[in-house]
């Protein structure tokens, strides 16, 4: 297989916008797509007759490019619904900059957003059967939990291992104007929750949440037009894996291949030699406590043998090595499926230019990585952004 | 001449305690346990356990014919011995049949399989009882109702009892009934339905056929008497000058219940497997009129070693409350009943019966990997169309790692759902019941059973879970 081409630098963001996420109960998908979309607008100083293409990223809530024309009343300009799973939101942001550095657009927009709330369901519509015949009976708490006896077994991990990667998420989404949860909570409020699916508690999962979030994708060269404190992006890269990970012989449960593919393919294209020296934060997908912690080892920030240790040290935290989940994390933040990926975008263009609540700020943010896991889990996503 | 060539019981591993149902319910409490059902068992999956069961000895691609008899087969319109000759992975050039309706359709299945036997049509006839009978909350029917099944493989060779002589009587009796809107059993006054009906009918079977043998009831070595109840099976052995404690065949009521049409059935295999050479059995049994028969044992008795009654009363796990009995058979609405389902598809579960149903992997010929459900291209090589199909049902494997998961719906939370690994190294994401929470561990050793998956689309799915391994006795 030859490899691939490289996209470092090529396209810009330079304007975001994010809804409050949450039980948005007084608004509609299109109430959000709205909002998120006219403060990209706003921040870019644009209006809806630049966008010349769109991408728009939503997983159960929505179909078509219509779910975007119809709120937003683009001109009969192309649009393109994609979906990759909880990889979605950054799969519209991926497809968009691609569009933008073959040459054929210089403006346009991606948009991820997800309606949950409305369906009536706590968790997912997929919590029921995913095939009428196998009727593979998982959850995605179920599913997700899986290498918990992987690492219980062998790398000392315990319930309130997982339990602190809560209370983080939680400490710094309590600090997060538009983050779905903002209050911290006790390590032994996380451990004695009730149990969802063995380890994981309430506190370990991440919520049913509605959100929108918007980019404006333009081509590098005109990107100054727009703003000084533009963002890039640096690298992006998917893997969907040939199978569910357990069905392959052999898979001993300690992670997922598809983020160590996408990362490593992601680390090539930005030239990352060290992700915890190169990179100033992370955003990943923190669906459940246990899926920070395996994707800590499958982004290659620490060991399996060392990932307990790293936890009990701070090492993820603001003042440790490396920030990781600053904004609240799919945890505390929300998890509205679509939205997820541009949201983590969003929150790291919010990073760089210094605009984010001074408690949770980091300090001389110039380059930033956002992760995405899906199915059971079988797809994972990474996107690189970060100054010139 | 015509008998028996194997044989194969089953009991479900969950056990109701009378004095439970008491405690709910009230009333007067009762000795003993009823086998229950779990929640993904119905009287096609028990059927297809008890033909399992009996399969040791005979390939069950040369079974020729199969008769089901049953009064609780899941569906009113659609043939439930089709949905288990697939189940069992037996073949499709075979005669199937439904009989339906009595608590004699077992034993009525017996003759019409002797008659097919008999007449050079069939080589391999199996035979297969199950029922999963509901009483009434609070009734007597429901703290002695049990469930269950049974199988018998009817031939003309490589005997292990011969059936000799068989005598028959019917009966238009309103003893025990459900119309077609019934979901309980209903019954007549019993002082009635026992003295004018099982007493009366089974002493004439009973006497029919020992005339007609030539035999006197010193010459049976065991009275295999199935009534539905213990008090009628006393009086009419005594009637008929059976020593109740020498000679009359242990019902089983106080360990599973009574078992409907599959009862007889199970009480002849426990004889079977507890009896010798040379051995003559009594076999009767009451439904619509009664059937008698006499069977010999044969020197096979000796060699053959299959215990599976014994296997499953031991195989036992006490259900803690009535009230997970009333989940079980849904006779309460859960939560997990309200979460809407997705649809299903009949020519989506039609297209791969053979993997879902008949539970066949594929398996790559260039390396060797097994893949379930098939896969065109393999996902350890990349070879394409390049597998052979193989069997899984019957492989064992353990658990490679597993999740209690209580979200996903399930009438007792919470869910157990595994990847496993069987042997010969094929990995399959599978649930798992008859288990308890507690009793889970990694590297547990398991085995595949037949289990109805779920409802979706108003049709029923029948697909495979696994289990934690049972121990056999003997094998």
């Amino acid at each position: 297989m030859m490899t691939p081409g490289n996209i470092k630098d090529k396209v810009s963001i330079v304007g975001m916008g994010c809804t409050k996420f949450g039980e948005n109960w007084d608004s509609t998908a299109d109430d959000m797509i709205i909002d998120a979309v006219y403060e990209a607008y706003e921040d870019a100083g644009l209006g809806p007759d630049d966008i010349q293409a769109a991408w728009v990223s939503v997983t159960s809530s929505g179909a078509s490019g219509t779910t975007l024309a119809n709120p937003l009343k683009l001109n009969g300009i192309p649009i393109t619904r994609v979906e990759n799973y909880c990889a979605s939101g950054q799969e519209a942001i991926r497809n968009a900059a691609f569009a933008v550095a073959s040459g054929m657009y210089d403006i346009v927009l991606a948009v991820g957003f997800e309606k949950l709330k409305d369906s009536g369901l706590r968790g997912l519509p997929s919590t029921n059967f995913s095939d009428p015949a196998i009727a593979m009976g998982m959850s995605a708490p179920g599913s997700f939990s899986l290498p918990w006896a992987y690492f219980f077994e062998n790398h000392n991990v315990t319930k309130e291992t997982l339990g602190k990667i809560a209370v983080k998420n939680h400490y710094y989404g309590s600090f997060n104007a538009k983050a779905h949860f903002q209050k911290a909570v006790s390590l032994e409020k996380v451990i004695n929750a009730p149990i969802i699916a063995w380890p994981l508690g309430l506190f370990d999962c991440c919520p049913t949440t509605d959100g929108a979030s918007a980019a404006i994708l333009v081509s590098q060269r005109i990107a100054k037009k727009f703003r000084d404190d533009y963002i890039n992006i640096k690298a992006t890269s998917v893997s969907v894996d040939s199978v569910i990970p357990g069905y392959r012989p052999n898979h001993e449960f300690s992670g997922w291949p598809a983020t160590r593919i996408a990362s490593q393919e992601c680390y090539r294209q930005a030239g990352i030699k060290d992700p915890v020296k190169d990179l100033d934060l992370i955003e990943l997908h923190d669906c459940f406590s246990i899926t920070e912690l395996v994707t800590y080892c499958d982004l290659g920030l620490c060991t399996k043998e060392e990932v307990k240790e790293k936890i009990d040290s701070d090492f993820f935290s603001l003042d440790g090595e490396i920030p990781v989940n600053i904004s609240g994390g799919l945890k505390s933040f929300g998890h509205p499926v679509g939205a997820t990926g541009v949201r983590m975008v969003y929150e790291i263009y919010k990073q760089i230019q210094g605009k984010v609540e001074p408690q949770r700020q980091v300090k001389n943010a110039s380059l930033g990585l956002a992760h995405n896991l899906g199915g059971y889990p079988q797809v994972a996503s990474v996107l690189i952004v970060g100054t010139e | 001449m015509i008998g028996i060539k194997s044989m194969g019981g089953y009991i479900p591993r969950y056990r109701l305690k009378r004095a439970e149902i008491a405690r709910a319910m009230g009333g007067f409490s009762m000795p003993g346990s009823n086998a229950v059902c779990n929640f993904d068992e119905d009287s096609i999956t028990m059927a297809v356990e008890a033909i399992r069961n009996s399969l040791d000895r005979t390939n069950a691609k040369e079974i020729d014919a199969l008769f089901f008899g049953s009064t609780t087969a899941p569906y009113k319109e659609k043939q439930s011995s089709s949905t288990i000759a697939l189940g069992a992975d037996l073949s499709d050039k075979i005669f199937t049949c439904d009989l339906s309706n009595s608590l004699r359709s077992g034993v009525s299945a017996i003759l019409l399989a002797m008659d097919r036997v008999g007449n050079g049509q069939s080589k391999n006839a199996m035979v297969a009882a199950s029922d999963c009978r509901i009483g009434m909350c609070g009734s007597e029917f429901e703290k002695s109702f049990g469930d269950g099944s049974a199988a018998l493989l009817i031939g003309n060779e490589n005997l292990i009892a011969t059936i000799d002589d068989s005598f028959y009587l019917d009966s238009d009796f309103i003893d025990i009934w459900r119309t077609e809107n019934d979901r309980f059993v209903s019954t007549w006054e019993d002082r009635f339905i026992k003295t004018k009906g099982f007493q009366k009918i089974m002493n004439r079977v009973i006497k029919g056929l020992m005339d007609k043998c030539g035999l006197g009831p010193s010459d049976y070595q065991k009275a295999i008497i199935n009534v539905p109840d213990f008090g009628t099976m006393l009086a009419v052995a005594k009637t008929n000058g059976f020593d109740p404690k020498a000679q009359l065949q242990h019902p089983m009521f106080d360990t599973i219940g009574y078992s409907g049409s599959a009862h007889p059935l199970l009480m002849l295999i426990a004889a079977l497997e507890e009896g010798s050479p040379g051995d003559k059995l009594l076999f009767a049994s009451y439904g619509d009129g009664a059937i008698a028969m006499t069977l010999t044992l044969t020197e096979q008795i000796s060699s053959y070693n299959i215990t599976s009654i014994k296997d499953c009363l031991e195989n036992q796990m006490e259900l803690e409350s009535y009230e997970t009995y009333l989940k079980l058979r849904k006779l309460i609405e859960t939560e997990a009943d309200r979460i809407p389902a997705l649809p299903s598809s009949a020519p989506y579960m039609w297209r791969d019966q053979n993997y879902f149903t008949r539970f066949y992997g594929s398996k790559c010929k260039k390396c060797g990997t097994t893949h379930y459900p098939r896969h065109r291209v393999c996902y350890k090589c990349k070879s394409k169309d390049d597998f052979e199909v193989i069997k899984l049902a019957d492989k064992k494997g353990e658990i490679i790692t597993y999740t209690k998961d209580g979200l996903f719906p399930s009438p007792i939370p919470p869910h157990v759902q595994t990847v496993i690994e069987l042997e010969g190294g094929c990995r399959i994401y599978a649930m798992m019941t008859d288990v308890k929470p507690d009793e889970l561990e990694n590297h547990m050793q398991i085995e595949m059973t037949f289990r109805l998956l779920h409802e979706r689309s108003n049709f029923k799915h029948y697909g495979w879970k696994c289990r934690p391994l049972q121990k056999r006795r003997i094998r």
